[in-house]
């Protein structure tokens, strides 16, 4: 058994798992936070994206206990209440969602995008960035339009809205 | 109206999925509930001899181990395909009953064999993996000219030749006649590539029984979940409908696959009751590409005849289309639309025309975006280019000279179809100008200078949108606001958005407060879900007549409150006025007043609700043009769409960000098509070789290029609200007019012709091939 301190989206938790527990099934099943989802097995469709100490990782590609002591941000932490974080509100704006099965992944990636690119893009950047992000439903002319606009607002798009909490 | 119809209404279905609160199958939990594992086969074709569940029965965890033995000592029924040909006067064909766990001979790598139940996933998973199955290997066909050949192994003792039934449509010695006349004739080998729906949710299924009252309950991943029911209740569990609940909650992406119930959707509950314990499963990407229905896979061989200047005189096709192991689903309907749209837009009074199902030991076909449009227009493009190219006049002129004009609207097709409406080709010239036609040379200069190929084309689609009836409905709540209740199902296509603007338009009421409810048995009464692009035209048409029958009733109730006769009464705008009186009533207040606890005359009936069928008997004809510009690098040949136009023609539109939206992700998944998509199952030994993204290679964002996409809708004439479907058009249109660029890039260097996809590996194959040739 892992024994896993972590905080998530601002709130500590202690847990204990199995070893080989992914971070994501911690987060969907100990935390029941679904809005993070799996559309793989092999860690390529980025459905699964979540921020680790601010930094965007696939949360299928992690164990649990490799998160101990870090924050982590989901998708439920990104907005500040019923204030929506800008790239949230760039994906209603410009339709950059159908099914919203990808969506998660696609906004917490985005957001990374944006913050390492300090909020310079082009379609050209962003198209290269979301290589590991697949959607199967909008062909995602526009999430890049989405995650364009919201590099305008840059610099509050490039984290949640809500600073990072204190690490564990 | 802001939210009226025309306008790109925000959709009201994103904020739960852009905060992560979409409850997808996968995100319900139970109390109590157990999950589920699935053993399937790692053969081809096997007997299974015997099969030992003692350790798994005994590991942690588990609850209980089933088999296809238990399924028969309970009694249970299997799947059946949605429909045979037989069932709609056509020929009698080879019908399949799939059972739920296999328990003699398995004919697909990844069919269920067993399944386990534990506490936790991965306890049955640990304990599925337990299990011993003795299987005796059997001779195992996967491509469809070797299911053909003389003396292949027969996926059905019953069934040699494999061949389950053929279709066939036109008048063979006219054909004969007409080729032999013809001034050229033209020939292809194609193959339409077996491809898979993929969508981003895998498929799950969360399984309740209540001992109590005999009642299950079924959260599925679900196009359809009255189709589940009916089929799972019927043919599988043989319990009345009654006592079946199935609820269809969000669904991630379905495009065909999940039209129809599989295996596990019936297995859940039938474990739920065999373990006293809710059960669920979810399955993994790669049983998905494993035991997902697959769609196209087909193989034709297409001629063509035409005179001196390129009037098309006859098509000849003869198909194979694999079905895979069973016939499953609608898996029927793919190859009914294959042949009947191979004319395409094109005025062709002689066809002969045949297609065979053909049994292989793979994953069944089903229904997949297009189903069968795009096996069509893919073979009749392929045959226009290669005309043009024959007779040394270009794509266009080759086109122009055979579409069926306005003036012969409705235009009835040799093959059966009628299109009301269509002006192919003022749509054509408008696709051409939106892509600078005329400005290629330069292009084409200007990636010579960069060492790159460049090539070109322009194709035409055609797709039937729409089939069967539904039921809509609209009912108001004593505060006066409304919901619809849906017999369609919305996995992605924004019907809570789309369905309320048309409500709110046409009875004037507020779009904020139109409630709306879909996917659950309980609450809808009867629907047939979402899959071959009906919703707009069936479920809006139906809710236009459940509208009309509204202000029917509300008419007759804002005569009584305002004391004077119905036909007094003029509605407009969400206004009820009495002539007369001047006086009038909102359709909130009648809403309101309808539902009085006193007063309210019988024959009126209380509340205000109305449902109302359309027939969908008569599809519409959705049509457009994609223009496709390829740079190719002849060193490793990586193909790049480096400018694609679109102009469709979808009738009236709803939503405009909606269908532009639709039209978007057909396109990738039609590119997906053209240039990476690919299920491969090895010759020799059966095996699925594409098990994983890894080699699955789905379309990501730096496949796609600049698109410029514009509209020249001719409003349907046969349904009540103009609209015409919008959700296949992209992946109907897209491979062939990528094929086509990619060879009027690489005949110049003597590639004749190439196969979907048109990897880099292919691509570079074929030209250096070209070369070793000229050399
Ligand atoms: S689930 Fe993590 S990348 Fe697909
Ligand atoms: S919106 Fe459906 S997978 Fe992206």
């Amino acid at each position: 058994m892992a024994h896993v301190e972590l905080t998530v989206n601002g709130r500590a938790h202690r847990l204990a798992c199995e070893d080989r527990t992914l971070l994501v099934t911690l987060l969907r099943d100990a935390l029941g936070l679904t809005g993070t989802h799996i559309g793989c097995d092999t860690s390529q469709c980025g459905a699964c994206v979540v921020h680790v100490d601010g930094r965007a990782v696939k949360s299928c590609t992690m164990l649990a206990a490799q998160a101990s002591g870090s924050a982590v941000t989901t998708i439920e932490g990104l907005a500040d209440g019923e204030r929506l974080h800008p790239l949230q509100a760039a994906f209603r704006e410009h339709h950059g969602l159908q099914c919203g099965y990808c969506t998660p992944g696609m906004i917490m990636s985005g957001v990374d995008i944006i913050r390492r690119h300090e909020g310079v893009l082009d379609e050209h950047i962003v198209r290269e960035e979301l290589e590991g992000n697949i959607c199967r439903c909008t062909g995602y002319y526009n999430i890049v339009k989405a995650i364009l606009a919201a590099a305008e607002d840059y610099p509050e798009s490039a984290a949640p809205l809500k600073a990072e909490p204190a690490r564990v | 109206m802001k939210f009226g119809v025309g306008q790109p209404v925000r959709r009201v279905e994103d904020k739960r999925f852009i905060t992560g609160r979409g409850r997808y199958v996968a995100d319900h939990a139970v109390p109590g509930q157990a999950h589920a594992a699935i053993v399937s086969s790692p053969h081809a074709h096997a007997r299974i001899l015997g099969l030992d569940v003692s350790a798994a029965a005994a590991a942690p965890g588990v609850l209980a181990v089933l088999t296809g033995a238990d399924v028969l000592a309970d009694g249970l029924g299997g799947i059946p395909p949605l429909f045979m040909p037989q069932n709609a006067q056509g020929p009698f064909g080879y019908r399949t009953l799939r059972p739920i766990l296999i328990p003699d001979i398995v004919r697909a790598v990844g069919e269920r064999v067993a399944m386990v139940i534990a506490e936790t996933p991965a306890q049955a998973r640990d304990a599925a993996d337990l299990i011993e199955v003795d299987y005796e290997p059997l001779d195992a066909v996967v491509t469809l000219e070797a299911a053909v050949a003389e003396g292949a192994p027969a996926v059905w003792p019953d069934c040699p030749g494999n061949v389950s039934f053929s279709l066939t449509h036109g008048d063979p010695a006219a054909t004969d006649a007409a080729f032999a006349k013809a001034a050229v004739t033209v020939a292809l080998r194609l193959e339409n590539n077996r491809i898979i729906a993929n969508a981003m949710e895998p498929r799950a299924a969360l399984g309740l029984y209540d001992a109590a009252d005999e009642t299950y309950t079924l959260y599925a991943t679900s196009q359809n979940p009255h189709g589940f029911k009916e089929m799972i209740a019927r043919d599988v569990l043989g319990i009345p409908a009654t006592r079946l609940r199935v609820i269809a909650p969000d669904v991630g992406g379905g495009f065909g696959a999940k039209a129809d119930c599989y295996p596990e959707d019936a297995l859940v509950l039938w474990a739920a009751r065999r373990v006293g314990r809710p059960v669920k499963w979810v399955g993994t990407r790669s049983e998905g590409l494993m035991g997902d229905n697959h769609g196209r896979d087909q193989l034709v061989h297409a001629e063509l005849a035409a005179d001196a200047e390129g009037r098309v005189l006859a098509v000849r096709a003869r198909a194979l289309h694999a079905i895979g192991a069973y016939h499953f689903s609608a898996g029927v309907a793919p190859l009914l639309y294959s042949l009947r749209y191979i004319p395409g837009v094109y005025a062709i009074d002689t066809v002969d025309l045949e297609t065979r199902a053909v049994f292989t030991h793979t994953s069944p076909l089903g229904v997949y975006r297009g189903a069968g449009r795009p096996e069509a227009i893919y073979v009749i493009e392929r045959l226009m280019d290669e005309l043009a190219t024959r007779l040394g006049i270009s794509p266009v002129d080759v086109r122009r000279r055979n579409f069926v004009p306005p003036a012969r609207m409705p235009y009835k097709t040799q093959t059966g179809a009628v299109y009301d409406t269509g002006e192919f080709e003022a749509l054509f010239d408008k696709a051409l100008a939106l892509a600078d036609w005329d400005g290629f040379d330069a292009r084409r200069s200007e990636s010579e200078a960069r060492g790159r190929l460049r090539g070109r084309s322009v194709a035409y689609y055609i797709e039937h949108a729409g089939i069967y009836n539904d039921r809509m409905e609209i009912r108001f709540d004593p505060t006066g606001s409304a919901t619809i209740l849906a017999g369609t199902h919305s996995h992605g296509q924004g019907h809570a958005t789309a369905f309320a603007q048309l409500v709110s338009e046409q009875l004037g009421i507020p779009f904020e407060a139109i409630g709306y409810i879909q996917g659950d048995t309980d609450k809808v009464m009867i629907g047939r879900g979402t899959y071959a692009a009906r919703s707009s035209l069936i479920g809006g048409s139906a809710l236009k007549l459940a509208g009309d029958k509204i202000i029917e009733k509300g008419r007759r109730i804002a005569a009584w409150k305002l004391g004077v006769e119905p036909d007094e009464i003029t509605f407009d705008a969400g206004m009820f006025v009495a002539r007369s009186t001047n006086r009038s009533m909102h359709m909130t207040e009648v809403a309101i007043a309808s539902f009085q606890a006193r007063g309210v005359p019988e024959e009126f009936a209380l509340g205000l609700s109305a449902a109302a069928t359309y027939s969908g008997d008569v599809p519409n004809y959705p049509n457009g043009c994609h223009v496709c510009e390829v740079e190719i690098d002849p060193e490793t040949g990586a193909v790049e769409l480096a400018a694609y136009a679109v102009v469709d023609d979808v009738g009236v539109v709803i939503n405009p960000m909606i269908v532009e939206g639709q039209v978007h992700g057909g396109l990738a998944q039609g590119i997906g098509q053209a240039l990476l998509e690919h299920i491969v199952y090895d010759p020799d030994s059966g095996q699925l070789v594409t098990g994983t993204f890894n080699d699955y290679c789905m379309p990501r964002a730096d496949n796609l290029g600049p698109l410029a996409m514009a509209h020249h809708n001719v409003p349907c004439l046969t349904n009540p609200i103009g609209v015409k479907g919008c959700g296949e058009s992209g992946a109907i249109g897209a491979p062939p007019a990528i094929m086509n660029a990619i060879l009027d890039a690489l005949r110049p260097l003597g590639v004749a012709h190439l196969d979907m996809p048109a990897t880099p590996s292919r691509v570079w194959a074929a030209i250096a091939a070209a070369r070793r040739a000229a050399a």
